[in-house]
C-alpha cells in the first residue's frame, strides 16, 4: 500500500488555458533539454526510491510530446526505476492533440489509464474557456481511447462557470456518464488570481457564481453522480467503484510518499517535502550543472503532520482515523455538532465527511487543533 | 530651613486642575520653559489621552514669598472621578489646605460639592480659585453668585486665574503661604509617617510617598509597619522634585519618599503608618478610610500559559493602586482568572488599560456586577458579588441590591432627558432643587447596578456635556434578583453569567444574544444562542452555518500551501475561546459590555 507514486511535469502546452495556474510554456523547442533534465533528475533519486506502484504523466499537456519523444521518456524512467506489475500508468490529454496512433503507442509504452481534459460537452463553454476542441472532437476522442483498449478513463470536467445553469451543467455531465468513464474528475472553476480569469475578475469582466449557487451545484453534482453509480471518494473525484479510484492522486491525500520529477513538481518522502525550481530553463540549467533543481524543501513536525493529515484526511470520504484525534479537547461535543448538522458519518473508528461535509472540508481541521 | 506648606488641588473633572499644577511648577522653576511638556504630573499615557489625572502624584515646588521667606510647597495632585474619591480622602489628610478650582464659564459642579465637602471633613483651609477667566464664555457673576450660594464660601476671596494664559499664579502662590496654616508636629517626637501613595522600581523595591506628622526619619533607621510589624532598614529618603532627589532626613511636615529596600510588594499598605523600631509612636495615624469596592469583575488571560505573569502584574499594580482588591477566580470557559473589585466603572477600565499598557497583560473582562444580599429560608445571609455563587433559587426568602443616591446638576433645559434616563434605570424617589436659575439639580436613589455600566457615558450625551453626576452609597433595598445565563450551542458560558433584575433580564438577554450573533463567526454546523433563567429561555439568536469554503483541488503542488494557510487561521485561533465546540472571539466577552450600538 505504502509504495510511492511517481509524477512526471511536462510543463508543454500549446496555449494557455485562461483559468489554468500550473506551470506550462508555449515553447516545443526545449523538449530535449528538459527530457535530458529528467533523465539527470532520475539519476539522483533512483537510489531513493526503491520502487513505484504509480505513475502519472501530467502537465502541462504531455499528449503534445512526439512519438520519440515519449518513448525516450519512458524508456528513462524504465531504466532507472522499477515499478510494480500491478502498477497505475495514467497519462493526461487533450481531446485536439489525440490520434488512434498516438493512443496505440501510449498502450505500447504500458500506460493503462487515460485522463481526458474534457472540461465540458458545451460548445459555448468551451469558447468560453479557450479550449480548442469541441463536444463532438471530446465525443470522437473517448470512442478512440476505449477502442486503443484502455479500460481505465478519467474524464476532466468544470463546471460553475460564470453564468452557467444547473440545467447546462447536467446536460454537460449525462452526456459524461452516458460514455461511462471509470473516473470523473468534476472540478469547480476556481478562479485563480494569477490567470487570465483572475486579470478580468479583478477588472469586472467576469461574474463568478455566488457562493450559495456553487454550494448547490456541488451537492446537486454528487448526488446525481452517486445515483449513477459513481463514489464521490474526494471533493472532486468520483470512481466507478472504489478500485478505480485514482490510485495515484489517493497518495497525495493519504499521505504516502512519491517523487515528482520536471519543473514546479513536488516531492514526499518521509516527513521531508521539497519542490523544484518552475522555470523550465532553470530547472534544466541546474541539472546540467549537476545539481538538484530544487527550489524549496520543508521536513515537516509533528503538528504540520497533524495537520496535514486532517487537511487531506477531510478531503477523501475514508476521512480521518478517530484515534487520531481522540485526545483533542471538546472532540466528543465537536463530533456530535458535526453529525448532527449532516457533515461527518462516525463509522469503523474513522469520521467520514458527507457531501455536505466536503463543502466546508478547508475548514473542519481548525477544529481538532489547539 | 524654608517653610513649609501642603497642599491639593480639588476640582470638578476638567476644570483644569493639571494645567494649574503644571503652571505651579513652572513658576517654580524646576522645568526650563522649552522642556515643558503640558500636563507634567499627568504622566501615564491613559491620563495624557483622557484628560483626567488618575493617580495621585506628589511634588515639592521651592517658593519665595513677596516677603523674602523661603518655603517648600508640597504639592498632592488628586484624582478628579467620582471612582477615585478614596484617592482623594487620601491625598487630603495630608495635606492642610486646599486649592478649589471652578470653571469660570462652567461654575459648581456636582464634584466640586462633593470634593469640598471632603476637605471640609478633614478640616482643611479652602481657598476658591475661579479657572479659565480668559473664556469668552466666563461668567464671573455668575460663578460667585454659585460660590456664595451652593458652596457657601465667600466669594469676594475667590482667585481669579487663567492657568493657560498663566494670570493669578502669583496670586495663588501668595494665597497658599498666607492663608493654609504651618504644619504641625516635632522632629523629636515618635516617628509617625503616613503611606499615601506607593510605587515599584524593579531596582529599587516599593518607593512609598510618606507624609510626616511627627518625628524624623534617616536612612539606616530601623523601620517599622504599623499594620504588620514587618521592618525594614532606610535606604533612601528624600523629596519629589520632577525625579526623586535624595535628602539626609525627612522631618515632621514634610512629605517625601522612603526607599527601604521592601520586596514584597503586599508589605507597603497605603494607609499605613511607618514608626522607627527602636521609639514607635504610640497609635498609628488616623483618617483612612478603607477602600470598598462597588463594582466587580472577573478578569481571565487569554492564554493560560500566562496566568503566572497576571498574577505578578496585579501584585505590583495593586501597590499603586490601594483600591483594587483581588481573589482568585475560575471559570470553565475562561480558566483560571481573579475576580476584582474596583470603585466604579471607570476605575475598572483604568486598572483594565493599565495593566494591557503598563504591564503588557492580555486578558479578557466579564460583565460587571455589584454585591448583592441574599437572605435564605433558615436564616443564613449571603453576600455574592460573583454570578457563579448565585444561591439556589428555591432557597432564596429574599434578596437586595445596592443603591446610591444620584446627584446630576444640569441646565434646566435637559431636566426631561435626565428624568427618562433615570426612570429607565429604575430610578426613584426624584427630588429636584434649582440651586442657580436656569440650573437644576435632580436626586434619584438607582440600583447602582444601573450606573456601573455606561450611566455616565449616556448622562454626558444627553445633556450635550453639561451635565454632572455624582453619587454616594444609601444602603441595600430589596428587589427580585436572578440569574442569567448564557448558552452558547447549548453549553452555559459561564463568564456571561449575570445577576440581574428580573424587570431588565429580558433587555439584556435579548441584548447579549443579538450581540454575541455578531461577533461569533459562522461554523460548520448552525450555532443556537440562548439566554435562560432557571431553565427558561427569554432571548435567542441563531448564528447560520456557512456553506461552502472548500478548494477544489489540492494535489502535490497545493499541500504546503493550505497547510500554512491553515496554520495562520491556527494562529488567530488563538484570540479564540472554545466553549464546547464553538469559537468564541475574546471580542465577543467585550462587546457584550458595550450596550450602545455604534
Amino acid at each position: 500500500m505504502n509504495k510511492a507514486g511517481l509524477y512526471i511535469h511536462s510543463p508543454f502546452c500549446k496555449t494557455k488555458c485562461p483559468y489554468c495556474d500550473f506551470y506550462s510554456v508555449p515553447s516545443p523547442s526545449l523538449v530535449p533539454d528538459w527530457l535530458k533534465a529528467v533523465k539527470e533528475e532520475a539519476l539522483l533519486y533512483k537510489a531513493r526510491f526503491s520502487g513505484f506502484d504509480s505513475l502519472y504523466l501530467g502537465g502541462g499537456t504531455p499528449s503534445l510530446l512526439t512519438d520519440n519523444e515519449l518513448s525516450e521518456l519512458a524508456d528513462i524512467l524504465f531504466t532507472h526505476f522499477s515499478f510494480s506489475p500491478h502498477i497505475e500508468f495514467t497519462i493526461e490529454a487533450n481531446p485536439d492533440d489525440l490520434t488512434p496512433e498516438k493512443l496505440v503507442l501510449f498502450r505500447d509504452l504500458g500506460a493503462n489509464r487515460l485522463s481526458l481534459g474534457v472540461q465540458s460537452f458545451d460548445d459555448e463553454d468551451l469558447l468560453f474557456l479557450k479550449r480548442r476542441h469541441s463536444a463532438l472532437q471530446a465525443e470522437r476522442a473517448f470512442e478512440w481511447i476505449r477502442g486503443a483498449g484502455f479500460q481505465n478513463i478519467s474524464l476532466d470536467l468544470m463546471y460553475g462557470l460564470p453564468g452557467q445553469t444547473l440545467s447546462r451543467w447536467f446536460h454537460t455531465l449525462e452526456r459524461a456518464v452516458a460514455f461511462r468513464p471509470e473516473h470523473l474528475s468534476c472540478y469547480q472553476l476556481t478562479i485563480e488570481k494569477e490567470t487570465p480569469f483572475g486579470r478580468m475578475l479583478a477588472r469586472g469582466e467576469i461574474d463568478p457564481l455566488p457562493k450559495e449557487k456553487e454550494g448547490s451545484f456541488f451537492i446537486r453534482t454528487s448526488s446525481f453522480l452517486e445515483e449513477a453509480g459513481y463514489v464521490h471518494y474526494e471533493i472532486s473525484n468520483f470512481a466507478a467503484g472504489v478500485h478505480r479510484a485514482c490510485c495515484h492522486n489517493l497518495k497525495y491525500w493519504q499521505g504516502a510518499p512519491y517523487l515528482g520529477l520536471g519543473p514546479s513538481a513536488h516531492s514526499f518522502q518521509d516527513g521531508l517535502r521539497w519542490w523544484n525550481l518552475r522555470d523550465v530553463e532553470g530547472y534544466c540549467r541546474a541539472l546540467a550543472q549537476g545539481e538538484p533543481p530544487v527550489a524549496g524543501t520543508e521536513r515537516l513536525t509533528e503538528e504540520q503532520s497533524y495537520l496535514e493529515a486532517l487537511m487531506l484526511g477531510f478531503r477523501i470520504r475514508e476521512g480521518v482515523d478517530l484515534e487520531l484525534i481522540r485526545n483533542r479537547p471538546n472532540v466528543e461535543k465537536i463530533l456530535g455538532d458535526l453529525k448532527r448538522a449532516g457533515l461527518v458519518r462516525l463509522a469503523a473508528g474513522r469520521v467520514s465527511p458527507t457531501a455536505k461535509g466536503f463543502l466546508v472540508a478547508d475548514s473542519l481541521p481548525l477544529l481538532f487543533s489547539s | 530651613m524654608a517653610k513649609i506648606r501642603n497642599f491639593s488641588i480639588i476640582a470638578h473633572i476638567d476644570h483644569g486642575k493639571s494645567t494649574l499644577a503644571d503652571r505651579l511648577i513652572q513658576r517654580a522653576g524646576l522645568v526650563e520653559e522649552r522642556q515643558f511638556r503640558d500636563q507634567i504630573l499627568d504622566s501615564m499615557d491613559l491620563e495624557r489621552e483622557r484628560g483626567i489625572t488618575i493617580k495621585s502624584h506628589t511634588i515639592t515646588l521651592p517658593y519665595t514669598s513677596k516677603e523674602g521667606v523661603a518655603f517648600d510647597l508640597n504639592l498632592i495632585d488628586t484624582p478628579g472621578h467620582v471612582d477615585f474619591s478614596y484617592e482623594v480622602s487620601r491625598a487630603l489628610s495630608s495635606c492642610e489646605g486646599v486649592l478649589l478650582l471652578v470653571d469660570a464659564s462652567q461654575g459648581v459642579q456636582a464634584q466640586t460639592i462633593s470634593n469640598l465637602y471632603m476637605a471640609m471633613e478633614h478640616d482643611l483651609t479652602i481657598i476658591p480659585v475661579i479657572n479659565k477667566i480668559d473664556l469668552p464664555s466666563a461668567d464671573l457673576d455668575l460663578v460667585k453668585e454659585q460660590i456664595e450660594n451652593e458652596l457657601g464660601l465667600e466669594a469676594e476671596a475667590a482667585i481669579l486665574c487663567s492657568a493657560k494664559e498663566g494670570i493669578g499664579i502669583e496670586a495663588i502662590l501668595e494665597a497658599i503661604v498666607q492663608k493654609i496654616p504651618e504644619p504641625k508636629g516635632k522632629d523629636q517626637n515618635p516617628l509617625a509617617a503616613l503611606i499615601f501613595d506607593a510605587h515599584y522600581d524593579p531596582f529599587r523595591g516599593t518607593i512609598a510617598s510618606c507624609r510626616l506628622f511627627e518625628g524624623t526619619v534617616r536612612p539606616g533607621d530601623i523601620i517599622r509597619f504599623m499594620s504588620n510589624q514587618e521592618r525594614y532598614k532606610v535606604e533612601e529618603v528624600g523629596v519629589f522634585r520632577l525625579k526623586r532627589e535624595s535628602r539626609d532626613h525627612l522631618s515632621a511636615g514634610e512629605v517625601g519618599y522612603i526607599i527601604s529596600g521592601v520586596k514584597t510588594v503586599s508589605d507597603t499598605r497605603i494607609g499605613d503608618t511607618i514608626t522607627l523600631n527602636a521609639n514607635p509612636a504610640p497609635a498609628p495615624l488616623p483618617g483612612f478610610k478603607e477602600a470598598k469596592p462597588v463594582v466587580f469583575s472577573s478578569l481571565y488571560p487569554i492564554s493560560s500559559d500566562d496566568y503566572h505573569s497576571l498574577v505578578d502584574a496585579l501584585e505590583k499594580y495593586k501597590l499603586n493602586d490601594a483600591a483594587l482588591v483581588y481573589q482568585k477566580d475560575s471559570s470553565a470557559a475562561l480558566g483560571l482568572g481573579f475576580r476584582c473589585g474596583f470603585l466604579g466603572l471607570l476605575h475598572l477600565e483604568i486598572v483594565q488599560e493599565r495593566l494591557e499598557r503598563e504591564f503588557d497583560q492580555a486578558f479578557i473582562m466579564t460583565v460587571p456586577s455589584v454585591q448583592y444580599q441574599f437572605s435564605l429560608l433558615g436564616g443564613t445571609n449571603l453576600t455574592v458579588d460573583n454570578p457563579q455563587y448565585y444561591p439556589d433559587p428555591a432557597t432564596i426568602e429574599n434578596s437586595a441590591e445596592p443603591y446610591i443616591r444620584a446627584t446630576i446638576l444640569t441646565p434646566d433645559r435637559y431636566m426631561g432627558a435626565v428624568m427618562n434616563l433615570c426612570l429607565e434605570r429604575r430610578g426613584v424617589n426624584s427630588r429636584f432643587t434649582y440651586p442657580a436659575p436656569g440650573r437644576i439639580e435632580i436626586l434619584f436613589d438607582m440600583p447602582l447596578a444601573e450606573v456601573i455600566v455606561d450611566f455616565y457615558d449616556k448622562l454626558k450625551t444627553i445633556t450635550q456635556g453639561y451635565g454632572s453626576f455624582d453619587y454616594e452609597l444609601i444602603g441595600y433595598r430589596q428587589g427580585d434578583l436572578v440569574k442569567l445565563d448564557i448558552l452558547v450551542n447549548g453549553e452555559r458560558v459561564d463568564a456571561l453569567s449575570l445577576i440581574v433584575h428580573k424587570d431588565r433580564a429580558r433587555e439584556w438577554a435579548v441584548q447579549v444574544c443579538d450581540r454575541l450573533k455578531e461577533e461569533i463567526p459562522r461554523h460548520q454546523f448552525k450555532i443556537a444562542i440562548q439566554g435562560t433563567i432557571g431553565g427558561k429561555i427569554i432571548a435567542r439568536s441563531t448564528v447560520n452555518a456557512f456553506r461552502k469554503d472548500v478548494t477544489a483541488k489540492c494535489y502535490g503542488g497545493d499541500i504546503t500551501r493550505k497547510r500554512k494557510l491553515l496554520e495562520k487561521q491556527k494562529k488567530g485561533k488563538k484570540r479564540m475561546k472554545m466553549v464546547g465546540s464553538v469559537m468564541i472571539p475574546q471580542s465577543a466577552f467585550v462587546a457584550v459590555l458595550k450596550t450602545d450600538r455604534e
